[in-house]
């Protein structure tokens, strides 16, 4: 039974061990890739400093606004379009269409108008996670299983209560898929925009790093963004089994 | 059925059509019906008996003809009925007492553990949906429908997917229920021994038509092995499969639901 708790944690292992391993024989050049220990000096010395924080939550607080902005849009948005037909055939197609640009590609433009401060990362961040909660909230709400809105009718529920008791909650799975998207989202774009356009954060660490050739802070800053993005969709995953408890996905 | 209200109509359909896209699904129902009736509905699938039941609860309007429920004009949804379906549309994020609870002001609230107990699931009130058997959530249905105490209750095959034990646990359920509250009962069914056990009054529908309008007067709780029961099944059966066969052919209703023989009680 042990084992099989260790078990994924093997290939990790020996991946990193082989690694500190042929940096240590000289196999792996150390300005091809510095080894584990080196990282993690690295690490440490930039955590005394006080700048690993500092970097870090400048980042995380610009992923944290820009997912709120940008999702708390999409969110209502879907809301109104799966509500209401009338807004859908107002406002869905232009939206299709705008989802059409790479946000990414808007990059030159954000930098023109906003220059290189906070609102150009919130504006790309907020972009970039509006589309899959939009979507999949649209998606959610539409596909909300019509005999059970015809049921809840029978039993006297409508407007409010039927939004809340029933449309809402059937809707929730697709809006979570949606959150995990986004956060996904969030990250990929903070990255390009803090290496392209910034003056702080993770990204301008490692762009920092790159000038004085620091390649340990370089992987540092590359292994602190998947660590962010992993603890983001752990987070997605915890409210997920916490709102969708009822699931049969979630039964024990 | 000895009731005082005994032929009063609370039901009176006449000259009922039910088209779609200018499919004429029923044609010219005439159906009365009396307080404190169980009535079967049966026939073959597509003959019209779920859009009857629906056009009832005020979930599809009629084409032609008129609907009185209690004397009145019946608009938009049947506010007498209630009505139980055949998946069981429990909603699958809220607990079983939720279930039961839904629609309900906090005070009515206070009914639900008297008729979860009642329908046998005092003890699950607290799981979700998704845990139960077939069985448990028809009961869940059930309770659903009747804490709301309604005069007319739709039944629109509500236990065409369980098996034939628990099957026969939900008839007694139902019967039971059905004499201790004195509401009216439609149940729309293909099952005609089903309908034999419950009904006072059996209904045959074919292409829209009522073809048959059979009262059943044997006493309740009915024995199946009865022989007025088994030619009572007979005669409509032979009815729909337009043939003179013979009792055996409710063998056949009695062979295709033996497949899952346990019981659950909960």
């Amino acid at each position: 039974m042990k084992f099989k708790r260790l078990l994924p944690w093997i290939v990790p292992i020996v991946l990193l061990g082989s690694w500190q391993l042929f940096s240590s024989i000289g196999w792996i050049s150390n300005r091809v890739l510095p080894n584990p220990i080196d990282i993690f000096t690295a690490a440490v010395e930039l955590t005394k400093s006080g700048q690993l924080v500092a970097d870090v939550w400048i980042s995380t607080q610009r992923a944290f606004w820009g997912f709120v902005v940008g999702g708390g849009i999409g969110f209502l948005l879907g809301l109104a379009n799966g509500l209401s037909k009338t807004a859908e055939s107002l406002l869905d197609s232009s939206i299709q269409m705008i989802r059409n640009i790479p946000h990414l590609a808007l990059i030159p433009i954000v930098i023109l108008w906003f220059g290189i401060e906070e609102e150009a990362k919130l504006f790309l961040v907020a972009l970039g996670t509006f589309f899959p909660i939009y979507l999949n909230t649209f998606h959610g709400i539409r596909s909300v299983d019509k005999s059970l809105i015809e049921m809840a009718n029978v039993y006297g529920l409508k407007g409010l209560s039927l939004f809340l008791e029933v449309i809402f909650p059937a809707a929730l799975p697709s809006i979570l898929v949606g959150v995990r998207f986004a956060l996904g989202i969030t990250w990929v774009t903070l990255i390009v925009a803090e290496t392209i356009a910034s003056n702080s954060g993770i990204g301008y660490m490692a762009m920092n790093a790159r000038e004085f050739m620091q390649l340990d802070v370089v992987v540092l800053s590359i292994i602190l963004y998947a660590l962010l993005g992993k603890l983001s969709d752990i987070t997605a995953k915890l409210v997920e089994k916490r709102f969708l408890k009822w699931h049969p996905t979630y039964q024990k | 059925m000895t009731k005082d209200h005994k032929n009063e109509p609370i039901l009176q359909l006449d000259n009922i059509v039910k088209s779609f896209d200018g499919k004429e699904v029923l044609k010219k129902i005439d159906l009365h019906v009396n307080k404190g009736d169980f009535i079967a509905v049966v026939g073959k699938s597509g003959c019209g008996k779920s859009t009857l039941l629906r056009i009832i609860a005020g979930l599809e309007e009629i084409s032609s003809g008129s609907l009185l429920v209690d004397g009145t004009e019946l608009k938009g949804r049947n506010q007498l009925a209630k009505m139980m379906f055949q998946d069981g549309r429990l909603l699958p994020w809220k607990k079983v007492s939720d279930n039961v609870g839904l629609g309900l002001k906090s005070e009515e609230k206070k009914q639900i553990p008297t008729i979860l107990k009642q329908v046998g699931l005092a003890e699950r009130a607290n799981v979700w949906p998704a845990v139960l058997s077939g069985g448990q959530k028809q009961r869940v249905a059930l309770a659903r429908a009747l804490i709301h105490d309604p005069e007319l209750l739709l039944l629109d095959e509500p236990l065409g997917a369980l098996d034939a034990l628990t099957r026969m646990e939900m008839h007694e359920l139902i019967e039971d229920l059905w004499k201790e509250k004195q509401f009216t009962a439609i149940l729309v069914t293909h099952d005609v021994e089903e309908a034999v056990a419950l009904a006072n009054r059996v209904i045959l529908i074919e292409e829209g038509e009522i073809v048959m309008d059979l009262p059943v007067h044997l006493p309740y709780p009915r024995q199946r092995d009865n022989p007025l029961f088994s030619s009572l099944v007979s005669q409509i059966l032979n009815r729909i499969m337009g043939k003179k066969r013979k009792v055996e052919a409710n063998l056949t209703t009695l062979a295709k639901t033996s497949t899952s023989a346990s019981v659950r009680r909960a």
